[in-house]
């Protein structure tokens, strides 16, 4: 049996008993067996995954079953998983196992999902090439087949990126993951596949480990629009467990998703032409937006004034978070302990040991902005410009539905490229940050090829809360792409 | 460089992350090079705009006063490198 | 205010002392988490996930801990912001799990108010109150367990407490001392907070600086964990000195943290507290700003009960108290219940000042000789009404009446069953006490004559007399007046 079919295959063929849980449990973990060299999971759950398995399959057999029931996923490692050490990517875990479970991941299994294991991602979801994790990249089942990358191992992106080149090597059906300036839509576009970040208080955040608090949202990979949908419903939801969490109902999204884009109003924002963005993928921009208009939609231009300012405006906002959300690994209470004689010297010699450099850097800065002085100069500042940005998307939407851009400015590059030039590492977020300062659900669809054979993603933002309208667009492009291209198999 | 080696000490300092000699000297160009490319920030006009609070426009949630969760000291201190007799332990603090 | 003056060498200096007060709201939970806030238990037993800071927990607030720092700045005459924020306060210690305290800095939730501070000299001054914000406590260190070990305890960590900062208006440790029992006093009235200061529920940092009279405000020294009103003076008085002799020795005063040594009575630098501090506040983002609806504010105050100021006032007025007997009356709500109760069951109004009286002295003297409260006091407020109403209709005299109330305390029953018992009812019938009263003055004939040669006072030798005759039952009036009439 192989791991081809989409999760909505997947879903029939279980519930008509053509397959048993156990069998697509087993295709999967064989899969991952064989693909050992993506080093897309840091913990492996097969024999839990076997049991959960074999639940699903007694209640398919009674006629029960969830909505995922017996579907295989991969949860990023950010989820706490109770039981099954959690890492975050990071050393300062060393050891960790939580006592409790993700709201997330606990509503997953409630929906009948198989727990496969624990995706890679960057060290604390800090990163956008998957290469800052402490457990090693992740390598992108894509290869270039000509370029500067060719015969090299290309990142998935990042900081999902277990997640995402796990459901293109179609080691999973889906995955969890989690985005912050677009952890979720770039390795979703980098590896091909499709990525839902929701709406900032559409799914619960207690149990993801803390990045940046006012930005992480939890969302889902897989390789079709409607698996997506399937993947947000059953995560999604008010938890008062967390304060940020919205009280609204969650919509079928699965039910409209084929209403097409008849009178839909598409905003394209004429700041996002870039300097030196590659040609390719301001054709497939135009192109995106002339597959909407052939669908029906009306093509609007729109305008968001503060574009520029959104990337350095994430990085004092995310590491200002971060750094204090990270102060909680001291080497007391959990995770890693390098002992000193005194206490001040055993947590400086424990988080130097425990945090790698990337995440050292986020930490460092973000305390530097909040320190006394600079306060009003540089955080107070961000969140008055944030609000700036947040404005402009209120004003766009009175003009358009949803906004299409596309979701990263390159391609996946190869393992290596950018590491040493942190703002140019930065500036691949530079098309999802905005839509995440102002809390507004966004989506990845694979659209085409570049020249070397690479995917790339288009992204479509909409209103908050409004996801039913995105995934609706979504499925329309998805459907007029037609985006056939797979990722060679793994030998 | 705006960012000097002292200051870089006295941050990694509040942060509790010790920096090596070697160290010092590139982290204060990266933050010096991030600072610099952050400046830009400051060209916005956000005279009598208001920082950004929240992100949903919600309120916020207050919960009954009720003992809904502890009793289970086991599971606080199961991840502890260094517990005794139900207590954390850390290397002694002087007063 | 001069006699708060000390005098040093070179001459007068004035004390300057502000007072940040550490309230726990009186609540079953804890302030963003369900775990219990009860004393005495386990170690990190009373701990959920969110107070352990365990990966990706996150806060929830408690209504009623909101609700009673609402119903506290009302209590203190304060403004309440009908929007505030919660914020992050950054620092490593270990009883800090999450590595910030969250807290209120730029918008607490109560504003400035007043506490009216009761002098000795029963005068009275405002003390302006700056602000109260809502808190988490942090965690216990334990750092006399082991040689080179601390122990941490996290049962107290994210307990809410309200912080109420005073400005620097108080002037000796006699004030500062008050001042924490008069707030102690509000903040069990209101209930928001039970004044258990030696279990922890109450704490007071004291900000101290000395001046000369007039002049500008010195450098000032805040003293920590400040946990008794003994201990409040005490650490006035020690820091006041120590800074005039630094000062007067050509020193300078350091700005710094200081601990209160309660055994030598002295206070010591923090060393834990010697590094610079930069706490890096900023809102927490897991939290929203807090609205208020200000109809429930309104509501709250409406139904703010009577609290001490209003009740001294009223038992001045209402009562003809003294300014100080209703002052200690009202300190705490349960005596001045009780004392209402008596004075005022249902429609029958019994002589306040004699009320307050036998409450003051007689029950808090054996009150105290026994080590009780008002609350475990055997003699009913109800009962001791009882007592007054049997002295009022001359049942007993005043010496009876003490007699039978030892047997009420002892006993636990009313007075008109002990009378009744030990046939202790006073003897005011004329006919009996005038055979007693004929034996006296043949008795005593040099005191007779001494009477009718005008030194009158002498009668009460003799009323004495008759008392003791009849061991004590003959009603003091009924005496007084047929030794009147026979010695004409």
């Amino acid at each position: 049996m192989t791991t081809e079919m989409t999760l909505t295959q997947a879903r029939a063929a279980l519930a008509q008993r053509k397959i048993s849980a156990r069998e697509l449990t087993t295709a999967h973990l064989a899969a991952i067996e064989n693909a050992k060299v993506l080093n897309a999971f840091i913990t492996l759950t097969a024999e839990r995954a076997l049991a959960m398995a074999d639940a699903s399959d007694a209640r398919l057999k009674r006629g029960e079953g969830g909505l995922l029931e017996g579907a295989p996923l991969a949860i990023k490692d950010l989820f706490c998983t109770q039981g099954v050490r959690t890492t975050a990517g990071s050393k300062i875990l060393d050891g960790f196992t939580p006592p409790y479970e993700s709201t997330v991941s606990a509503k997953l299994w409630q929906a009948g999902a198989v727990m496969l294991g624990k995706a890679n991602l960057d060290e604390f979801a800090m990163g956008s090439s998957n290469m800052t994790s402490a457990y090693g990249p992740v390598i992108n089942p894509w290869k270039a087949k000509s370029g500067p990358a060719k015969g090299r191992d290309l990142v998935p992106g990042g900081s999902s990126g277990g997640s995402a080149s796990a459901v293109a090597a179609r080691l999973a059906l889906g995955a969890t993951g989690t985005d912050t300036g677009g952890s979720i839509r770039q390795p979703a576009a980098f590896c091909g596949i499709t990525g839902i970040k929701p709406t900032y208080g559409r799914c619960s955040r207690w149990g993801i480990v803390a990045f940046a608090s006012s930005l992480d949202q939890a969302g889902a990979f897989a390789r079709t629009v409607e698996d997506t949908a399937l993947l947000l419903r059953a995560m999604a939801g008010h938890d008062p467990k967390d304060s940020t969490s919205a009280a609204i109902p969650v919509p079928d999204y699965a039910a409209g998703l084929n209403g097409g884009v008849k009178g839909l109003r598409v905003g394209i924002p004429k700041e996002y032409r870039v300097d030196g963005m590659p040609e390719a993928i301001d054709k497939l921009w135009v192109k995106g937006a002339e597959w909407l208009k052939a669908g029906g939609a009306e093509i609007v231009e729109v305008s968001l004034p503060h574009t520029k300012y959104a990337l350095p405006c994430y990085y004092i906002v995310a590491p200002a978070e971060a750094s204090s959300n990270l102060a909680r690994y001291d080497g007391v209470r959990f995770g890693l302990r390098v002992p000193a004689d005194d206490l001040i010297g055993q947590y400086e010699a424990t988080r130097a040991a425990g945090f790698g450099r990337e995440v050292k850097r986020r930490i460092l800065i973000g305390t530097y902005v909040l320190s006394a002085g600079y306060y009003d100069a540089y955080y107070l500042q961000a969140q008055k410009v944030r609000a700036r940005i947040a404005e402009d998307f209120t004003k766009a939407y009175e003009r358009c539905d949803v906004i299409l851009t596309p979701t990263a400015p390159s391609a996946a590059f190869a393992i290596g490229d950018q590491l040493d030039d942190p703002i140019a590492m930065y500036l691949n977020d530079v098309f999802t940050v905005p839509a995440s300062l102002a809390g507004l659900p966004g989506i990845s669809v694979p659209a085409g090829l570049d020249a070397h054979g690479l995917p790339l993603g288009l992204q479509l933002l909409g209103r908050a809360f409004d996801e039913t309208t995105v995934l609706r667009a979504a499925k329309a492009l998805e459907d007029a792409a037609a985006f056939t291209h797979r990722p060679e198999p793994l030998p | 460089m705006a960012l000097d080696e002292a200051t870089m000490r006295k941050i990694a300092r509040l942060a509790r992350i010790r920096l090596n000699d070697g160290e010092v000297k590139p982290f204060a160009a990266e933050l010096d090079g991030l600072l610099g490319w952050i400046e830009q920030l400051s060209e916005v006009d956000t005279a009598g705009v208001a920082p950004m609070t929240s992100v949903v426009a919600m309120k916020l949630p207050q919960r009954a006063d009720r003992v809904t969760d502890g009793g289970d000291a086991a599971a606080i201190l199961a991840n502890a490198p260094e517990t005794v007799d139900g207590y954390f332990v850390v290397p002694k603090v002087v007063e | 205010m001069s006699d708060n003056l000390i005098q040093g060498e070179t001459g007068a200096w004035e004390v300057v002392i502000g007072m940040e007060v550490h309230a726990q709201v009186a609540s079953k939970a804890k302030l963003f988490s369900g775990a219990s806030t009860a004393f005495g238990a386990a170690p990190n037993s009373q701990v959920s996930l969110v107070d352990a800071a365990m990966p990706g927990m996150l806060p929830v607030i408690n209504a009623e801990c909101v609700r009673q720092a609402v119903l506290t700045g009302l209590g203190l005459k304060a403004a309440i912001n009908l929007v505030s924020v919660f914020d992050r306060k950054n620092y490593f210690y270990p009883d800090l799990p999450s590595g910030y305290q969250i807290s209120q800095y730029k918008q607490p939730i109560v504003g400035e108010g007043v506490l009216v501070l009761d002098l000795k000299d029963g005068g009275q001054r405002a003390i302006a109150i700056e602000r109260l914000h809502l808190e988490q406590d942090a965690g216990k260190s334990l750092h006399d367990q082991h040689p080179s070990k601390t122990y941490i305890d996290l049962n107290r960590a994210g307990a809410a407490l309200m912080e109420i900062v005073s400005k620097p208006d108080l002037r000796s440790g006699e004030e500062a001392a008050a001042y924490l029992e008069k707030m102690r006093s509000i903040l069990r009235y209101i209930g928001s907070c039970d004044g258990n200061m030696q279990e922890g529920s109450m704490r007071a940092d004291v900000n101290v600086s000395v001046r000369k009279p007039g002049g500008p405000l010195g450098t000032r020294c805040e003293i920590k964990n400040v946990n008794s009103l003994r201990f409040v003076r005490q650490a006035v008085e020690y820091e006041a000195r120590r800074q005039i002799e630094l000062l007067e020795g050509g020193g300078t005063v350091t700005q710094e943290t200081r601990l209160f040594d309660s055994g030598a009575g002295t206070t010591r630098t923090m060393r834990s507290k010697e590094e610079a501090h930069d706490y890096r506040y900023f809102p927490d983002p897991d939290l929203l700003p807090l609205e208020l609806d200000a109809a429930w504010v309104e509501k709250l105050k409406a139904g703010l009960p009577e609290l001490p100021d209003e009740k001294k006032q009223r038992f001045v007025g209402d009562y003809g108290l003294s300014a100080y007997d209703a002052g200690v009356l009202v300190a705490e709500r349960a005596t001045a219940d009780f004392f209402e109760t008596v004075v005022d069951p249902k429609g029958k109004k019994r002589d306040p000042k004699q009320a307050a009286n036998w409450v003051l002295s007689e029950l808090f003297g054996r009150l105290h000789k026994d080590g009780k409260d008002i609350a475990q006091s055997p003699v009913s407020a109800e009962n001791l009404g009882g007592l007054l109403d049997l002295l009022a209709d001359a049942t007993l005299s005043g010496r009876l009446a003490k007699d039978v109330f030892a047997a009420m305390f002892d006993s636990r029953r009313p007075a008109a069953d002990i009378v009744a018992e030990r046939g202790l009812k006073q003897v005011t019938d004329t006919g009996a006490l005038s055979a007693a009263v004929e034996q006296v003055l043949a008795a005593n004939p040099t005191q007779v004559a001494q009477y009718r040669a005008g030194q009158t006072k002498v009668i009460g030798f003799l009323v004495g007399q008759v008392m003791k005759a009849t061991s004590g039952k003959a009603n003091p009036q009924a005496v007084n007046a047929l030794l009147h009439k026979a010695l004409g």
